[in-house]
């Protein structure tokens, strides 16, 4: 039997594929922590969770995190095949899936490639030599000896055995080793620009989003809710949509209101008819959401204490905001969900498909392992959008329709009203300058609603809180150090000799929010890095220096290093109304080095920005694929751009008032800057760094400065829009 | 207070006629076959009431010479000339209070409302025989701000400060063609002084009799089966009641005042370019449908909703007025 | 019964008249390049041709498309058999999740047709109508760039 393709396994065939692929016991939860391993290895150490080899000689490779859009299924396939000594060709990749693949918690937080790629690397270079031993056993000659490549094992008298032939003499079932060596960087994929194996499909019609499937039978689904969160329905005319053409059925429980038909027009059709019904208010929104954060009960947690300065005063003080910003995909959030004999299976582009199940699993109230959750892309998400409430919406409605595969497809009005946001947030930084122009002191106090309401429970999915009776959603909780929440962050990297920093948790959400592409670390980032110039030109200091003064991480030093002398720092050519920034961080303090420098053009008279070169310089330790983090950093770039110019989520008091790209526009393409370089600094000796965050604060930042330098005006509130810069000008 | 009023629309209607910068113009003038330069180096080209004005650019690039219809083909000369210029006397509605004879001066004067809603003269000066009774600009019609005003739902000052400040009223529509830019610029004027042009205006349009709003809808779909049709696909997801639109509180087409107007104009306008709020400002968005609907297409779909949400009789001509529109469009 | 001129051939759908093109082609005819991304006009992730012309599939009526021809980016090319701009968004890799891209292509594809060597800002001002949220838009300027330079 030959391993199946991976279209086969992420589209039809589905069943044939699940027995043909049966898990070994034991292969998917670990079964205690293994010391000295990397990655997601320590808890699941079993190779077979993460590597099988046919007798076809195909390597399956499993892994726990998701593609979402970020490339990862092609720098897993090349670590993989990169430590195995085999044709990228070779190998498949199976990514998150609750009936086959290792539980690797959510895909977040910029930890696929440090969890998911060293314990594939590592499973990978253990099997390569289980694969050596294997060919020693059978050629009676020592393994030192033996070499691999092309997906064989060979002698030195030239003999060669491929992997296929020794499938059946391996066993994998065992716990990885941590000291096998690693194939050096340089003779493999690892480190080259690999073509992403999705794009292809992308271009042409290819079955590539969950939006895309289309099993047998299916049906077209729509959930009726109010226009926003923290709204609700009045009486609907249930009798009337079900006398429209082409509905199947009108599913109520309790709250919970869908509508399925035959076709997608026609269930479009009668969502509409539905939603003609009156809503209200159900929720207390602030106005002034800044004022209310410093007002509400929080969590005061100090996070980092060197103490306090000698000198005295703060020399200098600031306060920064953020506005709700929103994940905004481009596609809705969609899930297929499939009843049938007790089984429910869920299609679903969750960021975590282990704990989606726990919580579907209670939302429709059958036992965890009669529910499966397949990860199937859905456009970009940027964080805890609205794919998990989709996917238990699309469950519920499956339960009452046993035996047909359920397509329930939110609108874009939906995804804006009721998606979690980035929370809003307030940062007060104070500092002392010494004579010697040196940080003496420095303070900063974070406050901020929470950043994780991730569901594992059926009262955080939107269907759990309207069944009847209702789930409880737990407390939030705040993340605590190192990765932090509202806070993450907020520890400066630079080197100070008394600083304090308090994280102020606020657990009430009078909008709803949860996790946004780097958490407070936008934020956080923003301010320090801000304030850092602000400092800066009271010490008369170039900014690219001042930063340097304060930074002891080598490696830190290098990136700002690069991107100033990339951006042509030095010698930038000063004129009036055009400005340059700079902005730097080491994402959580131990991801990725990312610094960028930008130039910005303000038009005097309306304020309008045009943002001209930018320039980055990113280390993420080895660089598996070079490309793959320029395209991740280019993005964070355009996108922290785009929040950082002209993102903020609006509301009064019946409801959200961002419902489409009118009411909540993000960057279009006559604004984008004129050019964007980004520069890998590859570090073949040091371990995976995550990248994916590490664009969006640093960029913040630069804007800002950037700002400051052509207008002699701070703007610390965001977004920097053109009236506030036309505001501040005068 | 009227002295301080004036100073700061001066202000204003200079910063106007400059800053429209976010309202990037949709065809580029012969002279700027980029399309409106290169990022980076200014000269972008922004449509106003005025014309074609070019953004001032900090770069060593010149932009190319403004467009301007004449007389205001040079920019300095533009407050002096409305200075100059003999301003039609308003008309004064009875009853009205200081706020709204300030409210008179502003729109008379330098609100400039008459450069687009007053008939011009031959001479290709407002006419003062007939303040705000309604005109062309840049391709669109501007509709009388009077009594013959054919709102079908009366502008309340309330209405109408919110509509001049926001660019939308709940109560009758969104500001389209170069009322939108015109309300974006008030939406940075003085309150008070919005307020009392609100004052004004609503007391000059109002009149009884007025038409209440209706929406026909079988009957326009049996005259007009193939905009229905249209309607039902491309408009109706966000124009009818239960969409995304509607329930945010937009205005039903009805209410609005284009769909009552004595020509097809403005309605064939919104249809063929849209409503495009300026790059990376908030706003109602509306795609234009010229490429998707043919004339003969927006013809029909131009009829259907004059039949459904009107009580005045059909628009006469509408292919040319279509024709006309397409002149302008790209 | 309507008849479409789709792809290079012709299809009889039974959707009725008043049903957006979009549907038409995900739901009845199965394919999938054109992508729900509003249901607004307002992000050109539907993008399709109507002849030359880019539009937005989900506000176009079936009934309003009459003899012209629908192109989609099936019509460009296969995964196997790229057309020039699938093979220029592949040179560049221009897409990180990919869902703007087919509307992005098509976009790009009407723009080359009206204007085969377009300037910078001509390329930014056509492709204002669709938005694209992981910030991949400098690979697609190079992209549509690369396209214009590699066909004559």
């Amino acid at each position: 039997m030959s391993a199946p393709s991976r279209r086969m396994v992420l589209g039809g065939g589905a069943l044939t594929v699940f027995f043909a692929l049966a898990v070994p016991a034991g292969a998917q939860e670990g079964h205690g922590a293994t010391a000295g391993l990397p990655g997601d290895l320590k808890r699941q150490p079993r190779l077979d969770s993460w590597i099988r080899v046919g007798a076809d000689g195909r390597i399956t490779v499993f892994t726990g995190k998701a593609e979402l859009g970020q490339g990862i299924k092609t720098a897993l396939l090349q670590v993989a095949a990169h430590e195995l000594d085999a044709p990228l060709a070779q190998v498949d990749l199976i990514t998150a899936d609750t009936g086959l693949t290792p539980n690797e918690g959510v895909t977040a937080g910029s930890h696929s490639m440090q969890d998911s790629g060293g314990a594939i690397r590592n499973a990978a270079a253990n099997v390569r030599w289980l694969l050596i031993e294997a060919a020693a056993r059978r050629w009676s000659l020592p393994p030192a000896g033996l070499t691999t490549g092309l997906g064989a094992v060979q002698a030195p008298d030239g003999r060669s055995l491929p992997y296929g032939a020794l499938a059946t003499a391996l066993d994998l079932a065992i716990d990885a080793r941590p000291d096998v060596p690693f194939r050096p960087p340089g003779r493999g994929p690892v480190g080259r620009d690999v073509p992403r194996i999705d794009i292809p499909a992308k271009l042409a019609g290819g079955a590539a989003y969950v939006q895309d499937f289309r099993p047998e039978g299916l049906v077209h689904a729509r959930v009726i809710r109010g226009p926003s969160e923290g709204t609700a329905l009045g009486e609907v005319d249930i009798a009337g949509a079900r006398a429209m053409p082409g509905v199947i059925a009108v599913v109520r429980k309790g709250r919970f209101l869908a509508v399925v038909a035959e076709r997608e027009w026609q269930a479009i059709q009668a969502q509409q008819r539905l939603q003609t019904a009156p809503s209200h208010s159900t929720a207390q929104r602030p106005n002034d959401i800044h004022a209310w954060l410093l007002a509400a009960p929080a969590q005061a947690q100090v996070i980092l204490d060197l103490g306090e300065a000698a000198g005295g005063a703060p020399t200098a003080s600031a306060a920064y905001t953020r506005p709700y910003l929103m994940h905004g995909s481009i596609g809705p959030s969609c899930a297929v969900a499939h009843l049938q004999d007790g089984e429910l299976t869920v299609w679903t582009h969750t960021q975590g498909v282990f704990p989606l199940r726990r919580a579907i699993a209670q939302l429709v109230g059958l036992p965890q392992e009669n529910v499966r959750c397949r990860h199937f892309e859905g456009a970009g998400c940027y964080g805890h959008n609205g794919a998990d409430d989709a996917a238990g919406d699309a469950a519920l409605i499956a339960m009452a329709l046993p035996g047909r595969p359920v397509r329930m497809q939110w609108m874009r009005e939906q995804e804006h009203g009721w998606e979690p946001l980035g929370s809003a947030m307030v940062t007060h930084l104070s500092a002392s300058l010494t004579p010697e122009g040196r940080v003496g002191s420095w303070r900063h106090d974070v406050w901020s609603t929470p950043h994780n309401t991730r569901p594992q429970e059926a009262g955080r999915l939107i269907a759990g809180a309207e069944v009847d009776p209702p789930f409880a959603a737990p407390p939030p909780q705040p993340i605590p150090m190192p990765e932090g929440g509202g806070d993450r962050n907020a520890i400066p990297l630079y080197a100070f000799p008394a600083a304090r920093v308090t994280n102020r948790f606020v657990p009430e959400m009078p909008l709803r929010v949860s996790a946004l592409r780097s958490l407070g670390a936008h934020m956080n980032v923003f301010s320090i890095e801000s304030f850092m110039d602000e400092l800066a030109l009271m010490a008369r200091a170039d900014p690219v220096t001042f930063r340097l003064t304060h930074l002891e991480d080598p490696r830190a030093r290098d990136v700002v290093a690069a991107a100033a002398r990339q951006f042509g720092w030095q010698a930038w050519r000063r004129m009036p109304g055009r400005g340059r920034g700079f902005g730097f961080a080491r994402y959580k303090n131990l991801g990725a080095y990312c610094a960028v420098a930008l130039e910005v053009e303000v038009e005097p008279v309306t304020g309008t920005l045009s943002v001209g070169r930018i320039v980055s310089a990113v280390d993420s330790g080895q660089a598996v694929s070079p490309d793959g983090i320029r395209s991740q950093i280019e993005g964070a770039i355009v996108q922290s751009l785009s929040w950082t110019m002209i993102e903020q989520v609006a509301w009064d008091s019946d409801q959200r008032t961002s419902f489409d790209w009118g009411a909540y526009p993000i960057l279009r393409f006559p604004a984008l800057p004129k050019s964007v370089e980004v520069e890998v600094i590859d570090r073949p000796t040091e371990p995976f760094l995550g990248t994916g965050e590490a664009g969006q604060g640093p960029t913040a930042a630069a804007l800002a400065n950037a700002v400051a330098d052509a207008t002699g005006k701070r703007l610390r509130d965001l977004p920097i829009t053109a009236e506030k810069v036309k505001a501040a000008i005068g | 207070m009227a002295g301080r009023a004036t100073r700061s629309l001066l202000s204003l209607t200079i910063a106007a006629s400059l800053a429209l910068g976010a309202d990037a113009a949709q065809a580029p003038p012969p002279s700027s076959p980029a399309g409106g330069g290169a990022p980076f180096a200014g000269g972008r080209p922004f449509a106003t009431p005025f014309g074609v004005i070019y953004s001032t650019n900090i770069t060593p690039d010149r932009p190319p010479p403004n467009h301007l219809i004449p007389p205001l083909g040079f920019r300095p000369l533009l407050a002096s000339w409305q200075a100059l210029s003999p301003r039609p006397t308003s008309p004064e509605p009875p009853g009205l209070d200081a706020a709204g004879r300030r409210g008179a001066e502003l729109v008379a004067g330098l609100g400039h409302c008459g450069s687009c809603h007053t008939p011009r003269n031959s001479l290709r000066a407002e006419d003062a025989d007939r303040p705000l009774a309604g005109a062309m600009a840049e391709g669109w019609y501007a509709p009388p701000l009077q009594a013959d005003s054919p709102a079908p739902a009366p502008w309340t000052t309330d209405d109408l400060e919110t509509y001049l400040r926001t660019g939308l009223s709940d109560h009758h529509q969104a500001a389209a063609g170069p009322m939108g830019a015109v309300t974006r610029e008030l939406s940075q004027a003085p309150e008070e002084e919005v307020r009392d042009m609100a004052i004004y205006l609503s007391a000059l349009m109002s009149r009884a009799n007025r038409p209440t709003p209706v929406d026909q809808a079988a009957a326009a779909a049996r005259a007009w089966p193939q905009g229905a049709q249209i309607y039902a696909g491309a408009c109706a997801s966000c124009h009818d009641a239960g969409s995304a639109m509607r329930r945010q509180g937009r205005p039903s087409l009805a209410v609005g005042t284009p769909l009552d107007e004595d020509r097809a104009t403005d309605v064939i306008m919104i249809v063929l370019e849209g409503l495009t709020p300026p790059e990376g400002k908030a706003g109602p968005y509306m795609p234009p449908f010229a490429d998707s609907l043919t004339d003969a297409q927006v013809v029909q779909l131009t009829a259907y909703l004059r039949a459904r949400f009107s009580r005045e009789r059909p628009w006469k001509d509408i292919p040319g007025a279509v024709r006309t529109a397409r002149k302008g469009a790209p | 019964m309507t008849i479409l001129r789709l792809n290079g051939s012709t299809r009889s759908v039974v959707s009725t008249p008043e049903t957006p093109l979009l549907y038409v082609l995900r739901d009845e005819l199965g394919l999938r390049g054109a992508k729900f991304g509003c249901g607004l006009g307002q992000c050109g992730a539907c993008t399709v041709l109507l002849d030359d012309r880019p539009v937005f599939s989900c506000l176009t009526t079936l009934g309003s498309v009459g003899d012209r021809a629908v192109t989609t980016v099936e019509g460009l090319g296969t995964q196997t058999a790229p057309g020039p701009m699938q093979r220029a968004f592949e040179a560049e890799q221009a897409a990180q999740c990919g869902y703007c891209i087919a509307g992005m292509v098509m976009r790009a594809e009407g723009l080359l047709r009206k204007t085969p060597k377009p300037s910078e800002a001509e390329i930014r001002a056509a492709l204002a109508p669709n938005l694209c949220r992981c910030g991949t838009h400098m690979r697609i300027l190079r992209a549509v760039r690369h396209a214009a330079e590699t066909t004559s």
